[in-house]
């Protein structure tokens, strides 16, 4: 019998194992329901559709299609009946299945502020979240001039960031001392802070918001320093919380989120749950990256192609990449047990590097600004593969040591063994040999050696060579 | 100098000189030979690729011409000792026939299989694929181009339908603003070429080289990614990500030229730079600047080599850089484009004129009815009775002496015990055959296997054809004739398809069915070709002479060749490239904790492919004497190893054993072989046997190994 297969989201896990399963052998049907109305995207580029640069279009996923795939977007399901196995949507219609994933995600947080109603915002005051959320907040910049963001997170910034791309003034609101402090130190938060400074973005830190006030024109937000600040939309990047409303409904085991096991099952056979909303081993995932290694564990696992497969977290790396700005943030920031620490910190160049090393191996890392290393330090931290025995070369970029050796400065100092042209062999000696032999020009001396025949590269050294020998000779005869 | 005769460079003595190319690799550089009494010289001649360079593997070229190593006399392995014997040409001929008709009567005529070799002429091309379907009437015939260029022939094929190394002039390269080459390194693998990358940097353009290790290459380049082996095909998506999100996407060209942008563009959208950077370990903001330059600049010019290609996603991989530059408007737009650069000599022409198991002549398919008909009516047989399509290098290799594998094989200018991937267990099978013939002009470890060796005459002793990386028609030039007891590959197949047959008048009608004679060889070939996708129906010997080489496709005498493809249409029915979408998918085989370090292979610029001529001529090993085992100086210092010191590389397939050689060019997870040797070096007992499932291309490029000290 085929196995029917019911996920319930759209979104970047759920999309992900529909794709994930389609791309394996087997007879099934698998019924993807989307709550938006709109095909899989990308969530990671909406705050680039945010700042103009793409349109919507271009943050559309590779959705998988054809025979034993039924998609369905806009369809919210309401109900999830275990005992008779079926699925109940918002229009009513109820679906049967022989596994059940949820991949509901997460919804953003509207912090319990006076002035805002999670069930009715204010027009210009806008959440970041869904590509739906995108447009409002693409809507209300239509026009206008400044902009605020509540939240110095990840999001919050990538928001910021796109606003100022817009051309809006941007201001960042954060409660804590500095931005993105579950990622960053003080010291790098200080540093991110100059560098939207630079691009445009200023930072509020320290300061709670106490509430806000917006009509059809403008937003106020009112700060607990009795401060206010007026602009005209109001950006909220306050956090995600899992939408586990159809598996606390269902009677499942949640707490922040659904609770998973290493084969993402739920205290129910039948049912699992990736992405967002599934809580595995007390962590929520929030990141792509872990979702979409939970997909591919979980369609091994369904599908029978590696029964044994399990979910095993990887230590994950955040990346903040903007016109401008390049962050790369891994492991413990602060704190943890003692090792070696590494910072080197360039402030007019906004660049901070902070790597923590423990047992040769990195358990935290920093990059902000140009670090050319930053693809090295990832990959090791990634790996856990050992750090290099000269820790200079994950501060100050992979250039180091690997310069191809400087010409000697002289002829002379050149040792006989020296080979010049790599694609004849031809070493210093050989050629001084030719010269003694009674080459008396580069071409002669090419002649002799075949020296510059190949690539043409030691063309300038061996004219550097016979110009050594001719001087030398011309002192020679003049004494 | 130019082609053509030159006049005497000594009063009184004339010495024979020729115009010809050097026998190496798919630069082809031009040069002169000339004999003076005994000695053969080689002398660098302008020609529009070389420009008068040669690296010293073409200036040492001559001396295997004389070498005592070379074979002068059939050999023919003794039954009661088990050595090669010098035979009797009559003796080794009449053995293989009563081989070949063992096999072929007890298990049919698919018994006896082929393989040829990317250096062969195209005439010997031509005339072996023909042999191989109607003279041996079996389907089983494939070459060692398999192992060169296959990936980057099915990618080109898939997206421009048709597969042309360089589809513009090489000339093209010093002209461009941007210039990116995917694992290739042409400082060492063809030097020569190097001078358009140092005239194109002088001329203000970007060099960017995308190489796991700081080759040669990568030391001249403006930038450099370093990628994880078997990561191209990510760092391709990311820039086409990257271009997409700039805006560098050429819009009015993907609508005017090209279909199937969508799902490419769908499918990119996963590839985030962030992710890729992960995958990779190259920096977001050096895949920034890489697509800027690309996206930004003038002419640019994308080019891959074996280092993209030579995987188990080797078609995808070239794939994804070409839909990358169809995104940007490359292909067709003068001075930019798409191209890969070839490796073997003529690894173009070995492609295109049935060498391979699915193909006729003039890269016609042999499964397409008409183009069966078409060869057939040249061939003067009926088309029913062409075999069908064969299996690809590795598979047949995998299936020979096996329960239905091919019971005997021929092959011409291949080395597989040293170049096939997994090569103790090809090794094996060649043992397993009831018959091995190979023609060869060395003994080579393969020829060492066989039961009969055949000596073959050199490049200098041979007229014909051979087609460029820029599918550029060259003619090679015979100095001198072959050493007595020496036979051309055209001639040995004219003697075995006369033997073959089952009465005189068979035997005379095959051979001149199989002409000795090259010139009436490529006058067949260009019948053949007439009308394929490769079409020679225009070029004659003369007509090279005259124009410094004709570029295919040239359908007539009159009228032009075709320096630059795609300015107006792409060959698919449709005149439009055709995009796929890719998506990067883990090697065949990835570290673990038994085998936790990537290994890589590669070449060295003294020495070429199997090493069966490079490694006996003295200057080139003095400069590359042995095998050697790149590492870098942290993962040597963390296993203890000196520069110098034995090493053992093993794989889950076999071990090299090799010195160590240090460099913080390579990253510390990987290490590298050069895969010249043979032996206890042979890198290729290392390498893992995986195959593209679309191009049949093994895995040479990556797979796990441990590392210790031998």
């Amino acid at each position: 019998m085929t196995t029917r297969i019911v996920i319930v989201g759209n979104g970047m896990a759920g999309a992900r194992l529909a794709g994930e399963l389609h791309a394996r052998e087997g007879d099934r049907k698998v019924t993807v329901l989307g709550a938006e109305p709109h095909r899989a995207y990308n969530r990671i580029m909406l705050s680039t559709l945010l700042a103009g640069r793409i349109g919507e279009p271009d943050v559309e996923l590779t959705e998988a299609a054809g025979h034993g795939i039924d998609r369905r977007t806009g369809v919210p399901v309401t109900t999830v009946d275990r005992s008779a196995r079926e699925v109940g949507t918002a229009d009513g219609e109820r679906i049967g299945y022989d596994h059940l994933v949820l991949a509901t995600g997460a919804r953003a947080v509207v912090p319990p502020l006076p002035g805002l109603d999670p069930a009715d915002l204010p027009p210009r005051v806008v959440p970041f979240r869904t590509l739906d959320d995108c447009r409002r907040i693409i809507a209300a910049a239509d026009g206008a001039r400044s902009a605020l963001v509540l939240g110095g997170g990840l999001l919050g910034l990538e928001a910021a960031r796109g606003l100022a791309t817009r051309g809006l003034t941007t201001t960042v609101v954060h409660h804590t001392g500095h931005l993105m402090e579950r990622q960053l130190d003080p010291a790098a938060g200080a540093v991110l802070a100059g560098t939207l400074a630079a691009l445009g973005v200023t930072s509020q830190l320290a300061v709670p918001a106490t509430g806000v006030v917006a009509d059809d024109t403008g937003v106020r937000l009112d700060l607990a320093d009795g401060r206010s600040l007026r602009a005209d939309l109001l950006v909220l990047s306050c956090g995600v919380r899992p939408d586990t409303a159809l598996a606390r409904a269902a009677g499942l085991t949640v707490r922040r989120g659904v609770v998973v096991d290493d084969r993402l099952r739920t205290d129910d056979r039948s049912i699992s749950a990736i992405g967002d909303c599934a809580e595995h081993d007390g962590t929520l995932t929030g990141l792509v990256a872990p979702a979409w290694a939970q997909a591919r564990v979980l369609a091994d696992v369904l599908t029978g192609t590696d029964p044994l497969a399990r979910y095993r977290p990887r230590p994950v790396v955040t990346r903040l990449k903007a016109a401008g700005i390049d962050l790369a943030a891994m492991g413990e920031a602060v704190g943890g047990e003692p090792g070696e620490e590494l910072t080197f910190t360039d402030p007019a160049r906004g660049t901070y590097a902070r790597l923590r090393i423990r047992d040769e191996r990195l358990v935290g890392a920093i990059l902000l600004g140009d670090n050319p290393a930053v693809g090295t330090v990832i990959q090791l931290f990634d790996r856990g593969h050992p750090v290099p025995a000269d820790r200079r070369a994950l501060l100050l970029g992979r250039a180091l040591g690997t310069t191809a050796a400087a010409p000697a400065a002289s002829p002379a100092l050149m040792p006989d063994a020296a080979t010049v042209c790599q694609c004849n062999t031809v070493s210093k000696g050989a050629l001084v040999r030719s010269w003694r032999s009674g080459a008396r020009t580069v071409d002669a001396v090419v002649a002799a050696t075949r020296a510059g025949t190949g690539c043409g590269g030691c063309r300038d050294a061996v004219t550097g060579i016979v110009d050594w020998l001719s001087e030398a000779e011309s002192v020679e005869v003049t004494r | 100098m130019t082609d053509g005769a030159r006049s005497a460079t000594r009063p009184g003595r004339v010495p024979r000189e020729v115009a010809t190319h050097c026998p190496y690799c798919a630069l082809q550089c031009g040069m002169i030979l000339r004999a003076d009494d005994d000695r053969v010289t080689v002398l660098p001649r302008q020609f529009p690729t070389n420009r008068g360079g040669l690296c010293q593997k073409g200036w040492t070229a001559a001396e295997l011409l004389d070498h005592p190593d070379r074979l002068t006399t059939p050999l023919l392995r003794d039954a009661a000792t088990g050595e090669l014997r010098p035979a009797s040409w009559d003796a080794a001929l009449d053995r293989i026939v009563a081989g070949i008709r063992a096999v072929q009567d007890s298990a049919g005529p698919d018994a006896v299989a082929v393989f040829g070799g990317g250096g062969l002429t195209n005439e010997k091309a031509y005339a072996l694929g023909k042999f191989a379907r109607i003279g041996l009437r079996t389907r089983h015939i494939d070459y060692n181009g398999r192992f060169c260029m296959s990936s980057a022939a099915a990618a080109g094929m898939r997206a421009f339908g048709i597969d042309r190394g360089l589809p513009f002039p090489l000339s093209d390269l010093g002209r461009a603003d941007t210039l990116l080459l995917v694992g290739a390194n042409p400082a060492e693998t063809m030097p020569p070429l190097v001078r358009w990358l140092t005239e194109q940097r002088q001329a203000g353009g970007r060099l960017i080289v995308v190489d796991p290790r700081v080759t040669a290459t990568a030391r001249q380049a403006d930038l450099h990614l370093q990628p994880l082996p078997g990561t191209d095909l990510a760092v391709a998506n990311a820039l086409l990500h990257i271009a997409l999100t700039e805006g560098w996407v050429d819009q009015a060209y993907v609508a005017g030229r090209t279909t199937g942008f969508e799902a490419v563009r769908r499918s990119v959208a996963a590839w985030w730079p962030a992710r890729a950077e992960q995958l990779s370990g190259v920096p977001v903001a050096d895949l920034e600047a890489t697509a800027r330059a690309l996206g930004t600049g003038g002419r640019v010019i994308i080019l891959t080599a074996r280092g993209a290609e030579q995987h188990a996603k080797g078609v995808d991989t070239v794939t994804a850089y070409v839909n990358l530059a169809l995104a940007l408007g490359l292909p067709g737009r003068d001075g930019s484009g798409y191209g890969c650069l070839t490796g073997q000599g003529n690894g173009q022409g070995g492609r295109e004129h049935g060498q391979k198991a699915d193909q006729l002549p003039g890269y016609r398919r042999i499964d397409d009815p008409a183009a069966r008909e078409h060869v057939a009516g040249v061939w003067g047989v009926p088309a029913d009775e062409l075999p069908g399509p064969g299996v690809p290098a590795y598979q047949l290799l995998d299936s020979l002496g096996t329960l239905h594998g091919p019971r005997a094989l021929l092959v011409f200018g291949s080395n597989p015990v040293v170049s096939a991937p997994r090569a103790a267990r090809i090794e094996r099978r060649l043992r397993d055959l009831d018959l091995l013939v190979v023609a060869d002009l060395l003994l080579s470890e393969t020829a060492a296997l066989a039961d009969v060796v055949l000596p073959t005459a050199q490049w200098a002793e041979e007229d014909g054809t051979m087609t460029n990386l820029e599918g550029r028609v060259l003619r090679r030039r015979a100095l001198r004739p072959p050493p007595p007891g020496v036979r051309t590959d055209l001639a040995i197949i004219s003697d075995l398809a006369a033997r073959l047959a089952t009465d005189d008048s068979a035997a005379a009608d095959a051979a001149a069915r199989f002409p000795a004679d090259p010139s009436t060889v490529f006058a067949e070939l260009r019948r053949a070709s007439a009308g394929g996708a490769a079409d020679y129906a225009g070029i004659s010997w003369d007509r090279i002479d005259t124009a410094d080489g004709v570029h295919w496709p040239c359908p007539s005498e009159d009228g032009p060749d075709t320096p630059r493809l795609f300015a107006d249409r792409f060959a698919t029915p449709d005149g439009r490239a055709r995009f796929h979408p890719v998506d990067h998918r883990p090697a065949a085989e990835e570290v673990c904790a038994t085998y936790p370090l990537h290994f890589t292979t590669g070449r060295v610029l003294a020495q070429y492919q199997s090493g069966t001529q490079t490694r006996r001529v003295a200057a080139l090993r003095r400069a590359a004497p042995e095998a050697f085992v790149e590492l870098h100086p942290d993962l040597a210092a963390r296993l203890g190893i000196d520069d110098g010191d034995p090493v053992l590389v093993t794989s889950r397939r076999g071990e090299l054993r090799a010195p160590a050689r240090l460099s913080a060019g390579i990253r510390p997870d990987t290490v590298f072989a050069p895969f010249h040797w043979a032996g206890a070096a042979r890198a290729n007992s290392v390498t893992n046997d995986a195959v593209d499932p679309i191009s049949g291309m093994p895995e040479f490029k990556v797979c796990a190994v441990r590392v210790e000290k031998a």
